[in-house]
């Protein structure tokens, strides 16, 4: 243990600088406003904090409605033990999106405005109504877990009753507004940089969702493997792996056409900042694709690991070109966020580790799966600390 | 009848009588310094643009199908039948997807107030509703900006064009763009040497998001059979292998 603890004490001093430096930009925003805070202007309204906070934070959540999906409509419960950790983060994600809405709304006292005031026609109004939703749905599928720790059952067993059509409800919400938040730029025909935009963005949205859901269940079991000394579910993890590289393939796949149909293929012969981030993004997309069709990459967890990192970045750098880069051209203007926006950004996402630690540490979040597991092989002793 | 405002560049001095007229409006201060600012902004909301020895006028176009009001999730942005689009503050929550939306870049945010609030010409909405013109055109000395009905501009644009073809580019910008605008704009040169963006497409935005969103009841009316089918296919299917292995 006395080996492990500078490690945790540098990652605990990067953790209270981040933290430090994001309580200074918090009372910058909330005293100087959305200008002494962001580099935003009336020529780009909208930069990381809707970007990455919003666009890249529903998108990583995606793996709670991906194995909700798996487990209990596809019924394939060998998923089971990630299912769990898959629903917190989705919980916490969907809280720390709204928590990062609440930096860039001009009026965050009006956060609840589209719950009243009413446009259907707006993918905005919509996208608040599938995320309040979607949110309860989530804390209403992580309950159990909560019930469980303290042994209530009786909730747990109203819980269940309700469980099938909450699950299905939580699908649809995700379906919508993982979805619109690509429909959210149809709008912009003219400003976004014809490799990012098109009529199908809300597919592309849709599918690289569900395979960024997946990758973050790699990427959190492995983290968690570390952080609590327990087994890694290697087998489970390999063929989700598995999983992983198709939904990947289907979407370049999708994207190749979309390109091809909309002819923009020769946009990338132009030497722009345009082209680069556009490579950058495919390779971070195809590199892992091509390399978790390996039965060695997906057996290694270092491998395994660094694969599902490189999907997230993928997704992340997409994200980013669709919310920011791809529309600077046409915007007149250049956009770096400032170092608060950045400071925010950063807060949100180690918060979302630490907050997220702090709950799997003291919840029944890997320890009922290793439970459940060991009832069904038939084992009397089993060992929570085993390292794989 | 949908009113309109024809700006005519031909026509235009540059005096930016419109500027000031409209700061007065709004109650916005207007002194050299400002006038000197060839952008709208928060606090400026037309300006004058110099392009060589021409002129054009900035201010929002009024689109007919405004992306502003279509995108907005609070109904902040309205657009009324008179012809204005309008904006009540007291909606908006700040989320700038009308900034981002709109595809002439008018909306313009108060960035360094606490309590922000999006800016933008209503086409003196208040004042047209009375039966009065709006500021800028009743200030304008040359009659470069007018206001009317926007048919009856269309048509007077129309006559302009014909009646001197030397002097004016062929065209009137907002009457196809995006789906047309209550804002038209004569021109001696092509548009875009005067600073208009050409690039916009001819449809009306609402249509790119609303082809997406009127599937909303098909997907979720399938999404649910289909989910609660496999649902209960897969339950079933377990349920049969419980059985088996029991009687096994």
């Amino acid at each position: 243990m006395s080996r492990k603890l500078p490690k945790i004490t540098f990652w605990r001093a990067i953790f209270a600088a981040i933290l430090l430096s994001g309580l200074y930009a918090t009372y910058l925003r909330i005293f100087h406003g959305l200008g002494g805070s962001t580099n935003l202007s009336d020529r780009f309204p909208w930069g990381i904090w809707i970007a990455f906070d919003i666009m890249c934070g529903v998108g990583l959540a995606a793996g709670g409605f991906t194995l909700v999906a798996i487990v209990h409509i596809f019924a394939i419960e060998r998923y089971k033990p990630v299912l769990r950790p898959a629903i917190l983060t989705a919980f916490l994600g969907y809280v720390l999106v709204v928590v990062g809405l609440l930096y860039d709304l001009g009026r965050p006292d009006r956060l609840w405005h589209p719950l009243v005031m009413w446009n259907p026609h707006s993918v905005m109004f919509e996208v608040a109504w599938c995320v309040t939703l979607y949110t309860t749905v989530l804390f209403l599928e992580f309950l159990p877990v909560v019930f469980e720790k303290f042994g209530w059952h009786r909730p747990t067993a109203w819980i269940h009753r309700i469980s099938v059509p909450l699950m299905i409800l939580g699908v649809l919400l995700s379906t919508l507004h993982q979805s619109s938040l690509g429909s959210l730029f149809l709008i912009v025909p003219e400003k976004l940089y014809k490799l990012w935009y098109s009529p199908i963005l809300p597919l592309l949205f849709y599918v690289s969702a569900i395979a960024v859901g997946l990758a973050m269940t790699i990427f959190e079991s492995w983290h968690s493997s570390r952080a609590f000394g327990r087994a890694l579910e290697l087998p489970l993890l390999a063929s989700l792996a598995r999983v992983l590289a198709v939904v990947q393939s289907v979407y370049l796949w999708i994207r190749i056409l979309d390109l091809t149909h909309r002819q923009a293929w020769g946009l990338l012969g132009r030497n722009r900042m345009e082209t680069w981030l556009f490579g950058l993004e495919m390779a971070l997309m195809i590199v892992p694709t091509v390399l978790l069709y390996q039965q060695r990459v997906r057996v290694n967890p270092g491998k395994l690991y660094a694969c599902a990192v490189m999907v997230v970045f993928g997704f992340i750098a997409n994200r980013l070109n669709v919310g920011t880069t791809g529309l600077e051209a046409s915007s007149g203007t250049h956009y770096i966020p400032k170092w608060s926006e950045i400071a925010v950004t950063l807060s949100i996402v180690a918060s979302g580790f630490a907050i997220f630690r702090l709950i799997a540490g003291y919840f029944p979040i890997f320890e009922a799966a290793e439970h459940e597991e060991a009832a069904r092989e038939e084992e009397t002793v089993e060992d929570p600390v085993t390292v794989g | 009848m949908p009113r309109a405002i024809l700006y005519d560049s031909t026509l235009c001095i540059g005096c930016k009588a419109c500027e000031a007229a409209c700061a007065e409006r709004w109650g916005l201060p207007y002194d050299d310094k400002i006038a000197a600012e060839e952008r709208i902004s928060a606090r400026k909301l037309t300006a004058i643009e110099t392009h060589g020895d021409k002129f054009c006028r900035r201010l929002c176009m009024n689109c007919v199908q405004p992306a502003c009001a279509s995108v907005c999730p609070v109904g902040a942005l309205q657009k009324t039948t008179l012809g204005p689009v309008v904006y009540d503050a007291e909606k908006c929550m700040g989320c700038r997807y009308c900034m981002q939306a709109c595809p002439f870049q008018v909306p313009s945010y108060e960035w360094s107030a606490l309590l922000p609030r999006m800016r933008k010409c209503d086409m003196c909405y208040a004042r047209q509703s009375q039966g009065k013109l709006t500021a800028c055109a009743e200030a304008c000395p040359t009659g470069a900006t007018k206001n009317g009905e926007r048919d009856e501009l269309v048509a007077e644009a129309r006559r302009r064009i014909a009646e001197k073809p030397g002097q004016y580019y062929d065209r009137i910008y907002g009457l196809k763009e995006v789906g047309g605008t209550s804002v038209l704009i004569l021109s001696a040169v092509p548009f875009e040497q005067i600073g208009l963006r050409t690039n916009v497409p001819q449809e009306a935005l609402p249509e790119t998001t609303w082809r997406v969103l009127e599937l909303l009841p098909d997907v979720v009316s399938t999404g649910s059979v289909l989910l609660g089918g496999i649902w209960w296919i897969t339950n079933r299917r377990d349920e049969v292998a419980r059985k088996e292995g029991k009687r096994k």
